[in-house]
């Protein structure tokens, strides 16, 4: 007997919709046979049979959705039996040796927001994900700027790589919503061009690695145009898309670019955590008259959060957020790591400790005023990034901190980062590359 | 977007090389006031009141001048650093140009760009860019700006054979083919990339055949004729301007300085840029045809003198503008929001 497995179509996949079942109990199948379809929120796909045999058993029916990666959805009885083990795909090998995305808690769980912020009241909120948050900010602001478009690789007649754009090819048509070769060079800097001439385009890296290919068309040409010109001619554009670690995915596709880019002037970074800042601070973004470089990550598109109904909600660049109050450690994060940071929070509480979390939302413009405020009430301050540690962004923090309120630090400034390697494929190794909520209460723990 | 369907390599005749007395009159002066720009700022540099990198155009006038003619108010020009004739040629101030080469406020950048660094919105300029071939997609980017408002405005991207290397150049033939932008790819063919001559650096050296893998149309022409320029750059922007995609102009052409004012010219023989000088100056053969046409010497000798006092002018605007305040410095890194 050989149990079919519900497979994972990508490296950050938890659950699934079973679509569709094209064998029944009794049909003969042989390898390389179509046995049923797969739907995610990205793709559908098709799952072939691996092993020859009759199926015996249907344990999930057609239609079901939510279906766990890894669970066992039919059997086979047949001859070259397969062990469990060797049949479960490779990058699932266990939910808890990959909890950062593999945990069904943590994909479903609505991060409620605290209120004890001193930003503007939005009042009734809905519960979104970041993926559909980016996609309302992006389709808000080009029903409302006819010179605001979105171009990049299967942005268009795919709905994207990792489904932002789905059904906006259907809304704004093909002169607004523009696949491209794969091409990044070019059509960054093609981009940047429609820029200097006053369109505001939206340019998806269907992943920030790919960016590097474009690096110089974001730094040489869109970021200082401006100084070059006196002022004359600069470029409003969003540069967007994936950022940092996803999951088995390795070192070329794993890697946090915050640091490099917030060196450079000329630019804005934003890195949004919840769905209320993907929406606000995209929206904020495409506005912008610069060039923005928006740090998406990947994990989050699936999380849910509360977000503002109100058709106006905007969020300014270069303001942080207090995602929780503390008053004996401040803990700075942006993107993912504001789920470690809180996850941390969490932990120290039951250990008497009160942490006051931060959530960066931009990096360039850094919100000094937030941070240096909440170290000199705490007199701790611990960073947390993604990123590998020399010249990360938790060294700016560490400096801002260390020149604006020195007196008021009870204890050396902490960092907890990326380990500073190349990020690896082996799950054991790559769990053990990433900041874990532990790493941040270990930092803490050290100063009391 | 499927590519065009259009696999002409190249269109079957040349086109008719044609002036009025007026127009190849108003050619020379503008080209004469490039050479006379270039040899004026050369001997700025050489008294130190213009630094960096300082790369003159003299020898090449005919190419920017030609292809100016082809265009109408809206169009755009972009090229790289070896900027001064393409802003002279769509009209910037000669003053505004030489006081950014001497990091004057008064320049076109507030003395914040430097030679290679210039733009005018006013006259659809776009720079000025420093990195060899970025200009390149960027001027893709502008076709494309066209593109997108369905105007019929066409920008003239200028490149030389040594940028013509770079994948970005590649990947710019593709997506301006594919998209249909309204973009002449004008490559300037000076046979030098700074000291590496196009022999040693390229393995096919007929760079108007680049065009033929996107089936994109293109010509080689002449670079050092005014005329042929024109001519070429006519048919080049009517079919950009019908909106049936882009175009390439190989422009064979040459400089008589070195690649920067920094250039010791070891690759190169005296002998080689001497011959070329003598019989194939675009202003010498231009000069010729205005005489044979009918223009006194004297009628030649007021445009040159009055060419030569616009050239003084800007020099003296140059050295009197003052240097940017320091308050410069902080300024124009982001557009205050």
């Amino acid at each position: 007997m050989t149990d079919i497995l519900m497979p994972a179509l990508s490296p950050t996949m938890t659950e699934g919709k079973l679509a569709k079942w094209l064998k029944d109990v009794g049909d003969e199948v042989k390898s390389g046979d179509i046995l049923a379809e797969i739907e995610t929120d990205k793709a559908t796909m098709e799952v072939e049979a691996v092993d020859e045999g009759t199926l015996t058993e249907i344990l999930v029916p057609e239609g079901s959705e939510g279906v766990a990666v890894n669970a066992v959805i039919a059997r086979l009885n047949g001859d070259g039996e397969q062990t469990k083990e060797e049949l479960k795909p490779g990058p699932q090998t266990s939910p808890t040796e990959t909890p950062r995305t593999n945990a069904p808690a943590q994909q479903k769980r609505t991060n409620t927001t605290p209120k004890e912020t001193v930003e503007k009241e939005w009042g009734k909120t809905r519960t979104m994900t970041v993926r559909e948050a980016l996609r309302e900010a992006m389709v808000v602001e080009m029903r409302a700027d006819k010179d605001v478009f979105l171009i990049g690789e299967e942005v268009a007649q795919y709905q994207g790589a990792y489904k932002i754009s789905q059904g906006m090819l259907d809304e704004f048509g093909p002169r607004r919503v523009i696949d491209t070769p794969i091409t990044e060079h070019g059509f960054t800097g093609m981009a940047v061009g429609a820029a200097m001439n006053g369109l505001k385009p939206i340019l998806e890296f269907m992943t920030f690695n790919f960016a590097m290919q474009a690096i110089d068309q974001i730094i040489n040409s869109a970021a200082k145009t401006l100084y070059m010109s006196g002022g004359q001619m600069g470029a409003s554009i969003v540069f967007r898309g994936p950022n940092g670690a996803a999951a088995r995915v390795a070192a070329q596709h794993s890697q946090c670019y915050a640091s490099w880019y917030s060196h450079c002037p000329g630019l804005k970074v934003i890195a949004p955590w919840s769905a209320a800042d993907a929406k606000g601070l995209l929206r904020a973004a495409i506005r912008d008259p610069n060039p923005v470089i928006f740090l998406e990550h990947e994990i989050l598109y699936g999380h849910s959060f509360e977000v503002p109904e109100d058709e106006d909600f905007i969020l300014p660049i270069g303001k942080a957020k207090v995602e929780r109050r503390g008053s004996d450690v401040t803990i700075i994060a942006f993107s993912i790591m504001v789920d470690v940071a809180l996850k941390a929070a969490e932990a120290l509480a039951d250990q008497g400790i009160s942490a006051e979390v931060i959530n960066l939302r931009t990096i360039r413009p850094l919100d000094v005023e937030t941070i240096v405020e909440s170290v000199k009430t705490t007199g701790r301050v611990v960073s947390v990034e993604e990123g590998w540690p020399f010249a990360g962004i938790g060294s700016e923090i560490i400096a801002t901190v260390v020149e604006h309120c020195f007196d008021w630090l009870d204890a050396p400034p902490a960092r907890v980062t990326g380990v500073d390697v190349p990020m690896p494929y082996a799950a054991n190794l790559e769990k053990l590359a990433l900041p874990q909520p532990g790493w941040v209460v270990d930092a803490v723990k050290k100063f009391f | 977007m499927a590519a065009s369907p259009d696999k002409t390599k190249k269109p079957n005749r040349k086109p008719a090389a044609a002036m009025s007395r007026d127009e190849l009159l108003g050619a020379y002066e503008r080209m004469l006031l490039i050479r006379r720009f270039e040899e004026k700022a050369g001997q700025l540099y050489g008294t130190g009141l213009i630094a960096g990198f300082c790369h003159l155009y003299i020898g090449q006038e005919a190419v920017v001048i030609g292809m100016q003619h082809c265009l109408k108010d809206g169009d755009e020009v972009i090229t790289s650093y070896r900027d001064h004739g393409h802003m002279l040629a769509t009209g910037m101030d000669p003053k505004g140009v030489m006081a950014e080469l001497t990091g004057r406020s008064g320049g076109y950048s507030k003395g914040k760009g430097g030679s290679m660094h210039m733009f005018s919105k006013e006259k659809g300029f776009f720079g000025g860019h420093g990195i060899v071939g970025a200009q390149v997609s960027l001027g893709t980017g502008i076709g494309f700006s066209n593109w997108y408002r369905q105007n019929d405005a066409v920008c003239l991207t200028y490149f030389g054979e040594g940028a013509s290397n770079q994948g970005q150049v590649y990947e710019s033939y593709n997506l301006a083919s594919l998209f249909k932008l309204p973009v002449v790819f004008i490559i300037e063919n000076n046979r030098y990339a700074m000291g590496t001559s196009i022999e040693r650096a390229t393995a096919s050296t007929d760079l108007s055949h680049n065009a033929s893998p996107w089936g994109m149309p293109s010509m080689a022409v002449d670079g050092m004729d005014v005329l042929a320029v024109k001519a070429a750059g006519e048919q080049a922007v009517a079919h950009c301007r019908a909106g049936k995609g882009p175009f390439l102009l190989e422009m064979k052409t040459y400089r008589y300085r070195g690649h920067s004012m920094s250039d010791p010219a070891k690759y190169r023989t005296r002998e080689e840029v001497q011959k070329m000088r003598a019989e194939h100056d675009c202003i010498d053969s231009a000069r010729k045809k205005l005489e044979e046409m009918g223009v006194s010497e004297a009628e030649l000798r007021k445009l040159d003198d009055s060419v030569k006092a616009r050239v003084q002018a800007a020099a003296d605007f140059a050295q009197a503008s003052p240097e940017p305040d320091p308050s410069e410095l902080y300024t124009n890194v982001l557009v205050e929001t």
